[in-house]
């Protein structure tokens, strides 16, 4: 084991990784969100990720069981929950068993020596105590019998039971990490004043044991010294800790506002995407119609409902979801009604990878529908800018008379990180295409000539009574058409009309390199990994490598091609085997683009990229 | 809708300048007169009425009403038709379906829209076959039918639409003869009276692939012999003498003859559609001889748009939130200089 000598005045880091493991009722998502959040309130750029086991109440001590929450913090912009730990507290021996893996050499490892009884070891399957065998030599461990001192800190507690006592001890952990880190105990205190306002004993009891971890941390020798992260440079304003789906129900709640509509979600509960349907459910203050339906069918045919009664319409989903509302879409772009469909994507094909994160969507986005069936594709990049894209999806649906597929993924969905609050003020206006009145000679097809958006009339008005359907229509009319002419026009009538949103969007933008070597090319969720690779390199000296990362898909920005080649070489990243290439190649056929594909269901780590940037440059 | 004052229409005001394009002879054609002549009766806007419907014959029948409308997709039409009602309360909301639409591909959705009791109506053209795709048995065609699909008959036992409806919940259940127009305009009213979700099947004659398959129940010269039409309150009475009527058996409805081993009108069932219970209803729509027809079920029950609307009203006033922008800037929110 490492040597250590004390030392009083904290030692300045740049950004630090921690994960929090343990048993799924060792409460360590509440663990790392009270650090994560302390953390930002003290100025630090943050971001998360939690990692929970697919079973719901897998048996204790397990190695399926264990439940765990990272947080990378840093003084410095921070993009990624972070790949390499530098501090990881495991509750259990299962929790150590299967997080080992990512504790970078030399670094810190917290355990609670009670939880490493025979019979833990024997359900993590470790044949002899690893804190006993010389096997964690090289990293810093440290030994606190936590459940013992939680017990004996809860003695003179009235009115806990042994359970509630025991299930404080991630509280002892959590006060370890305070002190280590030089956070103050006050918010979580806070926390406990709210959360238990009516049970004054667990006010009590929780503030005694994060007390206890605390102090036990300051007076105890075997904790080397501790660290400071100063706070982040960051634009002044009003921050919030976000979660991705949040930031995305947050986006439709504003778009309904701000357009002056009612917000309609028909759902069917899907992982990762329900957290969203959880969130605006609990929105009907603001008039939300949140509805579960009986099946993702139902749940997307139902939002074509309420758009064509006139309301804001959106449905949420994942990957398998998306296949079956295909059917469904492709009949919300024929008859032109403004729907946003969100795919949180997950990893596939079929059921996948439930709980992992993949990218492979994208291409069912794009043409996972039967005939000609253009829709405008969008994808978020980051769990705050959900809200953006969110709010961007509905308002293209409502300016564009279209439905328009939001990709977002599981990493990005479930990880949170600061989001500078916007103000309903702050955000774009949303048009519509309503008509209230009868105008002479009117028709349902009617189309703005700017951007070829139909005319949105909608029952209840006098005067526009009119028929949609599946069926192809007259150009004019709107009637049934068998016309083969009129079914070609109509195709490219809806194709260019998705093509004119280019007029709709901001251009694209380059980071770091604005020509030169190396383009690097991503979208959606990746940004983060992508963006603290390129930077790294950028502050390596690898001055001629540029990045951009795509949210709109489809159609693409209208400065695509000029970006591309600005660049001697392109290489196009994802999570999944080279669908965004696919797209780039079959438009912008002039370039060469290289890949970088990962299909592990876990997002790219930092080293991969950088290695294989180095190589092209 | 309450607060304007009710335009007054004639079956014209719903016609719309499309072609009907049913074969010749279809008891389509009577269901569509039928509707458009109990609109006028109904006290509603002409703006404010919906047709909805899937794929299939049936499914064409909102081109030819002046209303607003969608022709959807195979068997969803429950599902875009509760997204209408909840965007819009105001609407009154019909689902125009056949048996393949509603209770094949649509199944799943068909019993849902019953459990739930949104205010909707729906109109299902049960015709014991696939009519569109020219002919195969559907979820209602009899075993040993021989179809197109079944060239040596059907092994596929079928549904019966109102026992499947009641055991999905259904509080409101109807069942008329396709080539019975007075009585189905006054079910159709019925239907757009009740507050919640009501379900209209009508026994409806395909001239070209199962020509005659109601022609025992519903032709003229049999009809009063071989249903049993039932109204609230009233006695379970048929036949061309009124001299037949039902009475509880044990756990069976029995036939019995007025005049007959002592049996008086006195005797007979009352009908009850109100009652809660569906058991006596159950019986009703399984019976095959008579076969039930009229206003079989009629439960008043609160509708899930009432249940909704009392959660929000609940919500909005305890809650401080108005604008999103009280939501935005609540809770655990920090400034950064």
């Amino acid at each position: 084991m490492v040597t250590t000598t004390t030392n009083h005045q904290p030692e300045i880091l740049e950004a630090v990784v921690i994960r929090f493991v343990g048993d799924s009722g060792d409460g360590m998502q509440l663990t790392g969100t009270q650090f994560s959040d302390t953390s930002a309130m003290f100025g630090n750029d943050i971001a998360t990720f939690p990692n929970y086991p697919s079973e719901i109440r897998a048996p204790q001590g397990s190695l399926y069981g264990v439940s765990g929450f990272q947080v990378h913090i840093g003084s410095v912009e921070v993009s990624t929950p972070g790949d390499n730990l530098d501090l990881l507290v495991a509750m259990n021996p299962a929790a150590l068993k299967t997080n080992l893996y990512a504790l970078k050499p030399g670094h810190t490892i917290i355990v609670d020596t009670d939880s490493f009884s025979k019979k833990n070891l024997e359900k993590a399957l470790y044949q002899s105590n690893p804190l006993e065998d010389g096997s964690l030599e090289n990293y810093r461990v440290i030994q606190v019998s936590m459940t013992s001192l939680t017990k004996e800190a809860l003695k003179s507690v009235q009115g806990l039971d042994n359970k509630s006592i025991t299930r404080s001890k991630n509280m002892f952990a959590l006060g370890i990490v305070y002190w280590m880190y030089d956070r103050s105990i006050e918010h979580t205190i806070e926390f406990f004043n709210k959360k238990f306002k009516t049970k004054p004993h667990l006010i009590e009891a929780n503030t005694k044991v994060l007390n206890a971890g605390y102090y036990f941390a300051e007076t105890l020798e075997l904790i080397p010294n501790s660290y400071t992260i100063s706070p982040a440079k960051m634009t002044g304003g009003t921050y919030r800790i976000i979660m991705g789906n949040t930031a995305t129900a947050w986006g439709f709640l504003a778009a309904a506002e701000k357009s002056g509509l009612e917000l309609f979600l028909g759902s069917y509960p899907i992982t990762p995407a329900t957290d969203i349907l959880h969130e605006l459910v609990k929105h009907k203050h603001f008039g939300v119609k949140a509805f579960q339906a009986e099946d993702e069918i139902a749940g997307i045919c139902s939002a074509i409902g309420a758009s064509f009664a006139g309301d804001l319409a959106i449905t949420t989903t994942s990957g398998p979801g998306l296949a079956l509302k295909g059917e469904a879409l492709g009949l919300a772009m024929m008859i032109e009604l403004p729907l946003v469909v969100v795919n949180v994507q997950r990893g596939g094909p079929s059921t996948g990878l439930p709980t992992k994160t993949e990218q492979s969507d994208l291409l069912q986005a794009m043409y996972g529908r039967n005939g000609e069936s253009p829709v405008i594709v969008l994808a978020a990049s980051t769990p705050a800018n959900c809200f953006n894209y969110a709010y961007e999806a509905a308002r293209l649906a409502l300016e564009h008379m279209t439905p328009v597929v939001l990709l977002t993924d599981g990493y990005i969905a479930n990880g949170s990180a600061p989001w500078k609050v916007k103000s309903i003020n702050e955000l774009s206006e949303i048009k519509n295409n309503l008509v209230k009145e009868v105008k002479e000679d009117w028709h349902p097809y009617d189309r703005d000539k700017d951007t070829l958006a139909r005319n949105w009339a909608v029952p209840g008005t006098p005067g526009l009574e009119h028929r949609v359907g599946g069926l192809e229509k007259d150009s004019i009319t709107g009637n049934i058409s068998y016309d083969p002419e009129n079914h070609e026009q109509m195709t490219k009538t809806r194709a260019e009309k998705i093509k004119r949103v280019k007029n709709n969007i901001p251009e694209q933008e380059i980071e770091f390199a604005q020509e030169g070597d190396l383009l690097v090319i991503g979208w959606g969720g990746t940004y983060g990994s992508l963006h603290s690779a390129v930077k790294q390199l950028n502050d390596e000296g690898f001055k001629t490598i540029g990045f951009t990362q795509f949210n709109y898909i489809n159609p693409m920005p209208k400065n695509t091609e000029e970006i591309l080649s600005k660049f001697k070489k392109i290489i196009v990243c994802e999570l999944n085997d080279g669908q965004f290439a696919k797209i780039l190649k079959i438009n912008y056929s002039q370039f060469e683009f290289l890949q970088l594909n990962k299909i592990q269901g876990l997002p790219f780590a930092n080293n991969e990229l950088t290695e294989k940037f180095k190589q092209l440059v | 809708m309450e607060t304007t004052a009710v335009k007054k229409y004639t079956f014209k005001d719903f016609t719309s300048d499309q072609e009907v394009r049913w074969c010749p002879g279809c008891d389509d054609y009577v269901i569509l007169r039928s509707m458009q002549k109990a609109l006028p009766e109904m006290e509603v806007n002409k703006e404010d009425v919906v047709f909805i419907s899937g794929i299939g014959c049936s499914s064409r029948f909102p081109y030819y009403m002046n209303t607003y409308g969608m022709h959807s997709i195979h068997g969803r039409a429950p599902g875009i038709a509760s997204g209408v009602k909840l965007a819009n309360p105001n609407l009154s909301v019909w689902i125009m379906t056949g048996d393949g639409d509603s209770m094949a591909i649509g199944g799943n959705h068909f019993i849902h829209v019953l459990r739930r009791n949104i205010d909707l109506n729906i109109v299902m053209f049960n015709n014991e076959i696939y009519g569109l795709t020219k002919g195969q048995f559907s979820p209602t065609s009899l075993v040993g039918q021989k179809t197109k699909s079944s060239p040596y008959g059907n092994t596929q036992p079928p549904f019966s639409p109102g026992e499947l409806a009641l055991g999905a919940q259904a509080r409101f259940f109807a069942r008329i003869g396709g080539n019975n127009p007075k009585d189905m305009t006054q079910i159709f009213i019925e239907a757009h009276k009740f507050k919640g979700t009501s379900l209209v099947e009508v026994l409806q004659n395909c001239v070209i692939f199962n020509d005659g398959c109601f022609t025992n129940v519903t032709d003229k010269d049999v009809k009063e012999d071989k249903q049993i039409f039932l109204e609230h309150g009233k006695p379970m009475i048929f036949g061309k003498n009124k001299d037949k009527g039902l009475v509880l058996n044990g756990l069976k409805l029995e036939v019995v003859t007025i005049g007959e081993n002592g049996i008086t009108q006195e005797d007979l069932l009352i009908h009850n559609a109100k009652e809660q219970d569906p058991t006596l209803h159950q019986m009703l729509v399984r019976l095959q001889y008579p076969i039930a027809t009229g206003v079989i079920r009629s439960f008043d029950d609160v509708t899930l748009e009432e249940r909704e609307d009392a959660l929000t009203a609940q919500v909005k006033a305890n809650s401080n939130f108005k604008k999103v922008d009280d939501l935005f800037f609540s809770g655990e929110t920090y400034i950064v200089k």
